[in-house]
């Protein structure tokens, strides 16, 4: 606040301080250079004037020892930030185990959220003060980009592929989140507000919201809908019980860890990856299933269970 | 400096040697040349200013005041593509590049005349796809072209536009290649390459941007084409494609783009510096060699446009080190510029008060790009209005304060004209002051999460979108008052002479107007450059 004019965001994350003290240093570093370029101009530029018109000053080289200085003193300022900056990056990438998982899906110009225990919103988020969330995001058109000022955090959200982005709230409150990458004509309407509530009041909130079951009961259903259940529940295909997080034998000798970009790969390509000892007999659900389903089926296969090493972060 | 005499003012010169459209049309004469874009680059910087106008008028109003969200859309994406493509980038090179090459390096005309002639054309030809896609009814998919939106999604006159600016790069290649040749090949003797002025230098690191960057913006645009016409899945994963492809191969261009729009103002400010303080550059051999380190780096820095594209944890640091890295170079300069003025015979005549402007205003652009290097910052100011002032700090406080320093310095050379120095000096104040105020609410605004490319915006934002409206009335009016003092001292001008500065350098030692040929006899060069010790500067 400059009176009364705020110079920030609130901040209503748990990142949002540290972010704040790295953006003063800057802002200190570089009004102390712009001073010293600007005060010394003004200096040289006063006290050096032309004062006869065919003066012919005298010639200086430049100065080796000035040239070093020059050269070490930023170098030593820049490297003093990027490794402040990339630590606190580091630390800031990586969600808590422990987060509670929202699926977003941006499309032109709204915003679909939806909770585990299945309420859905529209350009509106709710979430608990002081627990951990982590966003798993995806498109059904272009590129989109989920951006909470007073959290601070921002992601884009691509078609095809799963971002992901986590915040803890510290402030109860409703703030702005907006889509940062410009998407079409309405990309400035596509925005929304993250409600942060205690604990028991969004308790409340969501035994109160319509549920259409969870989102892991959509997915149980779908499973059987699309007939997954007839290969996936009678050995021709491998069952899913453990299976999210779990390293998966392939075909090729090579393993990998079932997070969501392998799971979604798996049921729309699935001849990329195959697994070991079974037949590459799956047909793909490309354009069958919408973005919204396969996460329902992510979430259902999740809670099927998950192995020890928690995946889908990065 | 050398052996030619100089002649007298009047006489035949490249302005009156020949008369009549045709003579200007078919012309191979650098000079003229560099007239032709001139004009043409004025028209597209006007008609850019004016969409630029429209929207800073729009955004006084949360719900905007004045355009449809689609108008306002193709207003920034009409805006972008011109200042970047058809402005910015030919500017200073294509101008007093053209202009200047030959002339400070002591030749006859340009290693290739008629390609050079090409270029214009071709540059023309791309800049009428442009416009034809702007009357036609826009494009709006900024001039950034992300995919899937260009290729899939977007209406509008994505192919026209994307054309434009394919065959556009054309220009800046074959220039780029002339310049190149030039510098090698066509030097004067005595001219060897630690003589010849930071001009020269600037631009040599510029065209070999313009040589290797551009065709990778050429192939870019080509698969953009390929997909939205025959849905070739290349960037759209519906097609198979991957989004993010097409944002590498962008900025690998784009990036390095940032630095043929910064470099040869750069050069030009060297000039500047030197000339109006009456002293040798200070430190050479390290302003020069920073030029050729932003050239390599800049290609490697293209990922810190994509810190939140979900680029792995390892990439996002090496690009932000790197990044950092630009920042020391740069940082050189401002530093050998400022040394330069120390016990000089420093004068504040217009061009010299532009390069002032240009120190400050780009120091201050340079340092907050140390914002968006770093990862924890840049995460929360991508894509808001910060990254929108950072970068006008840039290419307009930096790249067009510095041309328009070059076109007030060189114009006398141009024309053989003198311009009102008062308000010369006066128009370079209001576009600082005006500047400022348009662009540095804009960093606060950032700061506070205001997005970019929005056409309506929540209401406490109003504040400084207000201020920064303000702001650009007087920068517009800055930006005007040089159109009118240079017009009119095209016929009214009293005669420069053939040095008005007592400058140095190789172009100041023949007639203004230059003759066709532009010196009489080929220079010998005997000295540094920027010998402003020796006496025989004389001052007119
Ligand atoms: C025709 C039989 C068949 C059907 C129907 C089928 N699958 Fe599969 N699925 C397989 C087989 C066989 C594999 C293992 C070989 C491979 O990787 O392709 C597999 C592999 C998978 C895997 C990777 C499992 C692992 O252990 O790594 C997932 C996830 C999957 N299927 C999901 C689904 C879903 C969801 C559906 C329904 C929408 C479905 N499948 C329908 C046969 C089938
Ligand atoms: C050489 C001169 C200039 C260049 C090269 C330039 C370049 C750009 C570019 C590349 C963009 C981004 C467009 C996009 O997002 O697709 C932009 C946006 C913008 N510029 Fe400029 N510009 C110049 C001059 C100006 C001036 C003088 C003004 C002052 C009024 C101005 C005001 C704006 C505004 C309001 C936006 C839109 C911001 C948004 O909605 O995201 N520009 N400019
Ligand atoms: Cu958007
Ligand atoms: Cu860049």
């Amino acid at each position: 606040m400059w009176f009364g004019f705020p110079l920030r965001p609130e901040q209503a994350s748990t990142i949002a301080q540290g972010i704040d003290h790295l953006y003063y240093f800057l802002t200190a570093m570089d009004l102390f250079f712009t001073g010293i370029i600007f005060l010394t101009i003004f200096y040289f530029a006063i006290r050096y004037r032309r004062r006869k018109k065919d003066e012919t000053p005298a010639q200086i080289e430049g100065s080796l020892p000035l040239e070093v200085a020059w050269t070490a003193i930023p170098l030593v300022l820049v490297v003093v930030t990027f490794v402040w900056s990339s630590s606190l990056f580091i630390r800031n990438a990586r969600p808590p185990t422990a987060a509670t998982e929202v699926f977003v899906i941006g499309k032109q110009w709204m915003w679909q959220l939806q909770h585990p225990e299945g309420v859905r919103e529209i350009d509106e988020l709710h979430v608990p003060l002081g627990r951990p969330i982590k966003l798993t995001m995806t498109s059904e058109d272009v590129i989109h980009d989920f951006f909470i000022p007073a959290f601070r955090v921002k992601k884009d959200v691509v078609p095809g592929q799963y971002s992901t982005l986590w915040f803890q709230a510290t402030k109860p409150g409703s703030y702005h989140f907006f889509c940062g990458q410009y998407c079409g004509v309405s990309h400035a309407l596509m925005r929304g507000e993250v409600i942060v509530m205690q604990p028991q009041d969004y308790e409340r909130w969501l035994s109160g919201s319509k549920k259409a079951g969870t989102m892991a009961d959509a997915g149980a259903r779908l499973y059987e809908q699309y007939a997954c259940i007839t290969c996936h529940g009678t050995g021709k295909g491998p069952p899913f019980v453990n299976l999210y997080g779990s390293q998966v034998k392939l075909q090729d000798g090579s393993t990998v860890v079932a997070d969501d970009a392998y799971l979604r790969e798996s049921i729309l390509v699935p001849s990329a990856k195959i697994v070991a000892g079974y037949e590459p007999i799956m047909p793909t659900f490309k354009g069958q299933l919408s973005e919204e389903q396969i996460l329902q089926i992510l979430a259902y296969i999740k809670s099927l269970g998950a192995a020890e090493r928690k995946a889908g972060q990065e | 400096m050398s052996t030619t005499a100089v002649a007298p003012t009047t006489g035949v010169n490249y302005l009156n040697a020949q008369y009549g459209i045709r003579s200007w049309l078919l012309t191979t004469d650098h000079k003229r040349i560099a007239l032709l874009y001139l004009g043409s680059v004025t028209f597209f910087f006007l008609i850019g200013g004016a969409a630029a106008v429209l929207m800073r008028l729009h955004l006084i109003e949360p719900q905007g005041a004045l355009l449809e969200p689609a108008t306002y859309n193709k207003m920034f994406s009409m805006h972008g593509i011109i200042m970047v493509f058809f402005f910015l980038i030919p500017s200073i090179p294509a101008v007093m590049g053209n202009f200047l090459v030959p002339m400070m390096v002591g030749a006859r005309d340009l290693a290739f005349p008629r390609l050079n002639l090409l270029s214009w054309y071709v540059y023309i030809v791309g800049g009428l796809f442009t416009l034809y896609a702007v009357v036609a009814g826009g494009v709006d998919t900024g001039w950034t072209f992300y995919t899937p939106l260009s290729t899939t999604y977007a209406n509008g006159n994505v192919m026209a536009a994307a054309l434009g600016v394919f065959i556009t790069g054309f220009s800046s290649i074959l220039t780029g290649l002339n310049f190149v040749v030039t510098i090698h090949k066509m030097r004067a003797p005595g001219l060897t390459w630690f003589r010849l002025p930071l001009f020269l230098w600037a631009i040599y690191a510029t065209s070999i941007i313009m040589i290797l960057g551009t065709p990778v913006l050429a192939i870019t645009l080509l698969l953009v084409a390929l997909e939205r016409t025959f849905h070739v899945g290349i960037f759209d994963p519906a097609l198979g494609g991957d989004p993010i492809l097409f944002q590498h191969l962008f900025w690998f261009y784009s990036h390095p783009a940032v630095y043929i729009m910064i470099l040869p103002s750069m050069g030009v400010v060297s000039e500047l510096v030197t000339c109006f303080s009456r002293k040798r550059i200070f430190g050479y051999s390290f302003v020069a060699f920073s030029s050729v380190a932003i050239a390599v780096i800049s290609f490697l820095v293209w990922g810190h446009h994509m810190f939140v594209s979900g680029q792995s944890v390892y990439a996002g640091l090496v690009f932000s080190a790197l990044s950092f890295a630009v920042a020391i170079p740069s940082a050189i300069k401002v530093f050998n510029w400022t040394a330069t003025l120390y016990k000089g015979s420093v004068s504040y005549q217009a061009p010299m008060l532009y390069a002032l402007g240009f120190i400050g205003l780009f120091t201050m652009g340079g340092l907050t790009g140390l914002f968006l290097a770093s990862l924890a910052t840049d995460i929360h100011l991508h894509d808001t209005y910060f990254v929108i002032a950072h970068f006008h700090y840039i290419m307009v406080g930096g790249a067009l304060m510095g041309y328009l320093g070059g076109l007030h310095f060189w114009w006398p050379k141009m024309t053989g004209r003198l311009y009102p120095d008062g308000w010369a000096r006066f128009s370079a104040l209001v576009i600082f002051i005006g500047f400022n105020l348009t662009f540095f609410p804009q960093y606060i605004l950032g700061y506070l999460g205001m997005p970019r490319r929005y056409a309506v915006y929540p209401e406490e934002f109003q504040v400084l979108n207000v201020m920064s409206s303000a702001g650009a009335s007087i920068l517009a009016v800055g930006y005007l008052i040089p159109l009118v003092y240079f017009i009119w001292s095209i016929r009214y001008g009293p005669p420069a002479g053939p040095n008005p500065w007592g400058a140095k350098g190789l172009e100041w030692e023949t007639p203004s107007p230059p003759p066709t040929e532009n010196f009489e006899e080929v220079p010998v060069v005997e000295e540094e450059a920027y010998a402003y010790g020796e006496k025989e500067a004389h001052v007119v």
